[in-house]
């Protein structure tokens, strides 16, 4: 924490800030590419878009890892290196998943690729935000571009309702977390969130700082609208399905990694537990619950595999918070590692949602996938891993993603909580395993096109092969997750976790 | 050395090469390969079987440890003495007939290597048994007799008879191996070991532990000998579980001659006398061994009386003279319990096989009804079937050396039983007596009904009557041979008074002689009519035999179907005993079984579990689905009523406290 005391100058503190600086550059820059070629340069712009992607991954890697610039009001440590590199990841694959689409489409204009970076860079800022202007900052940056893309498809009645729904509901949830962040500032009396955790580590036991404890809520509600967690999941489901499938896709991965970072960020940075409690812990469990279970429950009612999807999405997001409950330095690497494996695990699967297209178009219903097995066996089988790794079930990764979540929250005492978990997954297990049913024993329903674009057959592969030789490899990530986890959790707890 | 482990190795590898050897060229290899093992080793066993009892050798010789646990030790060893060389004799012998006399009986069926097979792992299983030096071994064969009984008795499994009749004998045993199972733990907790040896040695200081349980104080060895004699029960057929055997004889009859009248059914009378040490510290189990054994001679004589299947006869004809065997260990007349095995061994054998010639040249018509006139077509094996009923009805003349097997094994029994002098003693002798009366009739009867009279066949299966190739009557010659000589030959080394000089060890002994054999021996000065009352009740079933199934045939057949005598019907129906425990046991567990299959499992276990479960599950997904109503500000609405029950509950419960 010491870091953020220092004040740097302007100069270093813009050197630190080079890959969200250097990524928005990059936006313009295709913006105006992308002006003067029209609609026949979305190749290019994707191409470069993505390149523009690698390059800022590449800028967080030899950028420093540890230091804080704009007077503590941004962050970088190995908590942000890492969630940068998912979110990143999760960005450029969605770019690559949707040229193909749009083209096929014809709804391809050259913004699409312009949007995601820019959402890019607002996630970026959400996660280096050690200060709530900040954080309100690259979250609506994020959200802005979102709504749009959301609505991308903007001929498709379906797409636009979503759009808009979303962007009604976002900003209803921006106004919870404004309202949250003006009561923490109007109690502590600063937004830095040292500041906050510092006014916070003298107890928010006593009834005058009940206003934090109400402006923390708020802000929680705000933030667990963007990772959907029940009951600020409702606008999941629709969106998921109503929008484009990649944008779907892009929905379901990078956002939610960001938001849960800044959950992370400001329940462990701002209001860090004291003596292993925190009043966030009892909002984060019922989050947790309530998105597993209605995730479990929900999901077995749908038949739009995007709906699923998002049923899915309400619910990893609910084990993932279980992690967090436990506010260890296990419980952070556990969500951090869940974090990885769930974006890994979506990428393959949506590929495969991509791949369902017939002549008369796109399709989305799961008794579509039927006799899969028998006229694509190759992506039955991928995505029969990826469904059962989905379903939790050992030894795939899936599986050890939730035990690493599960196995913190019981060390601290939420034993009860994991039991729930279990049960929910075990609920969850339902849908998923329909899938499976559905592409292995029932009747074929005629086949997809074929075939699959090159770059999507490699996105493919590499999830599937990740999903089942994850715990072959899963030290190198376990490792860097702690490295991460250490620098996000209080040195204090962490010291006292061993 | 190398001899004994070949009588015990050989057959298990014909067993193991039949069927690829019958894959490979066919059907007439695995017979060779099997019965060339089968012949070695019977001679070998009778080379050995001189060299035990001639020089009393008694030793354990150990092929391998089986398994080590701590201080548990088993080892996989072969026990070898008198007891074990006689019974290596009975089942080598008979069952290198048995294979021999298979090549031609099962002739036609188009699975042989499959059957040649089983009975030589049947042959593996039992010797396995015989030679054992510990429990566990015992076990082993015990259960591996079993098994092989279960294969063979099924080996037609097309007909659903069989089927029925090998589940049923592979259940009613496994009652009986329950309680072999106990009495071997018992066994083990007393003693800590299942070695015999040490066992044995043991048992003097062991004769007053007591097990507790509940308040009352067992006496242990007591305990112990009555749970192994329901093993031995269960394997022998013996009262309340013998009603497997006469189902058994679905099997094919050589199967019947080997394991259901020779081998497997003699392992509880043999395991009662290997475990004479034990069970000479119990007299509780003694007596009850007595009882039982005696009350089974009688009841299965009874039965055998009306049936009408020819098999069945010689079944129910079996299972008494295995009464007659505990009855003899149960008055400690070991040695001559033993002597009826063997000499048993020879004539039952040759009556199964008679009558597997007899359904042979039948075109397989088992039903005596059907039978008669049979004797100008068939006359050898009318000859030998003779020479196996003289034998089994134990027709001799008292106070010579004139008789056959029966004779002096059989007579042997029931002095010993009226020799031991005690209550159940006399019992068991009043028993044998009377057995020995139902035992002619019924032999008699058999044999006039096939044989003699009008036959009553049709036609064409009279024209087809034949006698049986040379391997069939070969082997039944040699049976034959045994039937009529056997008895003379070893009366007087199997029931010598000083137990030594034959049996060595294998018995217990107190004192110099024998006092039980000793009495038996003396009989014929003291009480003579001992000695004349088998031989009267014996003329007495043939006579009457010989009234009613010769010189007024029609008028008993007429009896016979139109009677209404309640005693006939009881003893044609086999006392109901069928029927009893269809009611008692499976029937009513068949209802628990019903009870817990549809209420247990169905309503309670799938209702509450997975089908329940599983509604419960919808149920809450269609609401949850529900909530989805698509309008905005239900969705809104949503988000609002989060925050504030969540504010509302960090106000009363989380901030505050």
């Amino acid at each position: 924490m010491d870091v953020t005391q220092n004040t740097v100058s302007l100069g270093q503190s813009l050197s630190i800030m080079t890959p969200e600086i250097g990524l928005s550059i990059a936006a313009l820059v295709l913006l105006m590419i992308g002006v003067f070629r029209g609609d026949k340069g979305l190749p290019l712009v994707s191409l470069l878009s993505v390149g523009a992607l690698v390059v800022t991954g590449f800028l967080v890697a030899v950028g420093p890892q540890s230091a804080s610039a704009f007077n503590g009001s941004t962050l970088v440590d190995p908590f942000a290196v890492y969630m940068k590199y998912l979110v990143l990841l999760g960005s450029a694959v969605a770019i690559l998943m949707s040229f193909d689409f749009l083209k096929t489409e014809k709804i391809g204009g050259f913004e699409f690729p312009i949007l995601v970076i820019l959402a890019t860079v607002g996630m970026l800022l959400m996660i280096s935000a050690n200060d709530l202007i900040v954080l309100y900052m690259g979250l609506e940056l994020q959200s802005l571009s979102l709504y749009v893309l959301a609505a991308y498809n903007r001929d498709s009645l379906r797409s636009s309702e979503s759009g808009l729904k979303y962007f009604v509901l976002g900003a209803l949830s921006s106004g919870l977390l404004l309202y949250g962040a003006s009561l923490i500032y109007g109690f502590t009396g600063s937004t830095n969130f040292a500041s906050i955790a510092a006014f916070a580590s003298e107890g928010l036991d006593n009834r005058e700082n009940m206003g934090v404890i109400f402006g923390m809520t708020f802000l929680l509600a705000g933030l667990a609208f963007k990772v959907s967690a029940v009951p600020f999941h409702m606008w999941t489901p629709d969106v998921y399905e109503g929008s484009p499938t990649p944008v779907t896709a892009f929905f379901a991965a990078a956002p939610k990694i960001a938001a849960m970072a800044l959950i992370i960020r400001v329940t462990m940075g701002a209001f860090p537990p004291v003596d292993g409690s925190a009043p966030w812990q009892q909002i984060v469990v019922f989050l947790a619950i309530a998105s597993m279970f209605l995730g479990a429950f929900a999901g077995i009612g749908q038949s739009n595999i995007k709906r699923l999807m998002a049923y899915s999405s309400i619910g990893h997001m609910g084990y993932a918070l279980v992690g967090l409950v436990a506010g260890t330095v296990a419980g952070i690497q556990g969500v951090l590692i869940y974090m990885l494996i769930y974006l890994v695990t979506l990428v393959g699967v949506f590929v495969c949602i991509l791949a369902m297209r017939r002549k008369e178009g796109m399709v989305e219903k799961i008794s579509d996938l039927a006799g899969l097995s028998r006229t694509q066996p190759v992506v039955a089988w991928t995505l029969l891993f990826l469904m059962f790794s989905l379903a939790g079930i050992p030894p795939l990764a899936g599986f050890l993603g939730k035990l690493f979540v599960f196995l913190p929250a019981i060390e601290a005492g939420y034993a009860w909580l994991a039991v729930l978990g279990f049960i929910a997954s075990v609920i969850s297990c339902a849908y998923y395993l329909n899938v499976v049913k559905v592409m292995f024993f029932d009747e074929p329903a005629g086949s997809f096109k074929k075939p699959m674009p090159l770059a999507h057959r490699g996105l493919l592969a590499v999830s599937g092969i990740f999903t089942v030789l994850f715990m072959l490899v899963m030290r190198f990530p376990l490792e860097w997750a702690d490295v991460a986890a250490r620098s996000i959790v209080p040195v204090t707890i962490a010291a006292g976790a061993g | 050395m190398l001899t004994y482990k070949l009588i015990v190795l050989l057959p298990l590898l014909g067993a193991m090469l039949a069927i690829p050897a019958g894959k490979m060229w066919g059907p007439r290899a695995a017979e060779i390969l099997t019965c060339t093992f089968m012949v070695i080793i019977a001679v070998l066993s009778w080379v050995v079987f001189f060299d035990v009892t001639g020089n009393q050798v008694d030793m354990v010789l150990t092929i391998a440890t089986w398994m080590s646990s701590g201080d548990f030790q088993v080892d996989w060893a072969l026990k070898i003495d008198s007891l074990t060389a006689v019974m290596l004799v009975v089942i080598n012998t008979v069952s290198c007939l048995v294979h021999i006399y298979s090549i031609g009986y099962m002739s036609h069926d188009p699975h042989r290597p499959r059957f040649f097979a089983y009975l030589s792992l049947f042959t593996f299983a039992m010797l396995m048994l015989v030679t054992a030096s510990n429990f566990l071994q015992m076990f082993f064969g015990w259960e591996g007799v079993g098994l092989a009984s279960y294969l063979l008795i099924g080996f037609w499994y097309n007909k659903p008879s069989a089927n029925a009749a090998a589940i049923k004998a592979f259940l009613v045993n496994r009652v009986g191996d329950f309680g072999f199972v106990l009495g071997i733990l018992a066994t083990f907790v007393v003693f800590g070991t299942v070695e015999f040896e040490s066992i044995f040695t043991q048992v003097h200081s062991k004769e007053h532990e007591v097990f507790h349980f509940l308040s009352w104080d067992f006496h242990a060895m007591t305990i112990i000998c009555l749970l192994l004699f329901v093993g031995a029960m269960g394997k022998s057929a013996q009262l309340f579980l013998h009603t497997w055997l006469p189902d058994a004889m679905e099997g094919p009859t050589p199967v019947s001659a080997l394991i259901h009248a020779e081998t497997m059914v003699t392992a509880g009378v043999f395991m009662v006398c290997r475990l004479s040490y034990m069970f000479e510290a119990a007299p509780t189990a003694l007596m009850v061994v007595t009882v039982v054994g005696a009350s089974t001679a009688f009841f299965a004589a009874t039965i055998g009386l009306f049936q009408d299947d020819i098999k069945r006869v010689i079944a129910y004809s079996t299972c008494s003279q295995l009464g007659y065997m505990f009855f003899a260990a149960g008055v400690s007349a070991y040695p001559v319990a033993m002597f009826h095995l063997f000499t048993h061994a020879f004539f039952k054998a040759l009556l199964f096989l008679g009558a597997g010639s007899v359904i042979h040249a039948m075109s397989n018509e088992q039903d005596m009804r059907n039978m008669g006139g049979m004797r100008p077509m068939i006359q050898l094996t009318f000859g030998l079937m003779l020479v196996g009923t003289i034998a089994l009805t134990g027709l001799g003349i008292p106070f010579t050396q004139i008789g056959m097997a029966g004779f002096f094994s059989k007579d042997a029994i029931i002095e010993s039983a009226f020799a031991a002098g005690t209550t159940q003693g006399t019992y068991a002798f009043w028993m044998g007596i009377a057995a020995a009366l139902m035992t002619s009739f019924y032999s008699w009867r058999l044999l006039f009904l096939t044989f003699e009279g009008k036959p009553r066949a049709s036609k064409e299966v009279m024209g087809h009557v034949h006698e049986s190739p040379w391997v069939m009557t070969i082997p039944l010659i040699i049976l034959a041979l045994g039937a009529a000589f056997a008895g003379y030959l070893f009366y007087g080394s199997f029931t010598s008074t000083t137990l030594t000089t034959f049996w060595g060890d294998a018995f217990p002994i107190h004192g110099q002689t024998h006092e039980v054999l000793h009495n038996a021996h003396e009989i014929k000065n003291t009480h003579p009519w001992v000695i004349w009352a088998p031989f009267v009740v014996t003329i007495i079933g043939l006579a009457m035999a010989f009234h009613f199934y010769i010189r007024h045939f029609a008028r008993t057949q007429k009896a016979a179907a139109t009677t209404d005598s309640l005693m006939y019907k009881f003893l044609k129906n086999k006392w109901y005993f069928d029927e009893l425990y269809d009611l008692l046991f499976v029937r009513s567990l068949k209802r628990l079984g019903r009870f817990l299959w549809k209420t247990g499992d169905g309503k309670i276990i799938d209702g509450f579990g997975p089908d329940g479960v599983t509604s419960v599950v919808l149920n809450v997904t269609r609401r949850a689905v529900a909530m989805q109503s698509g309008y905005l500000y239900h969705y809104a609405f949503a988000m609002l009523v989060g925050v504030a029950a969540l504010i509302t509950y960090l106000m009363f419960a989380g901030g505050a406290h």
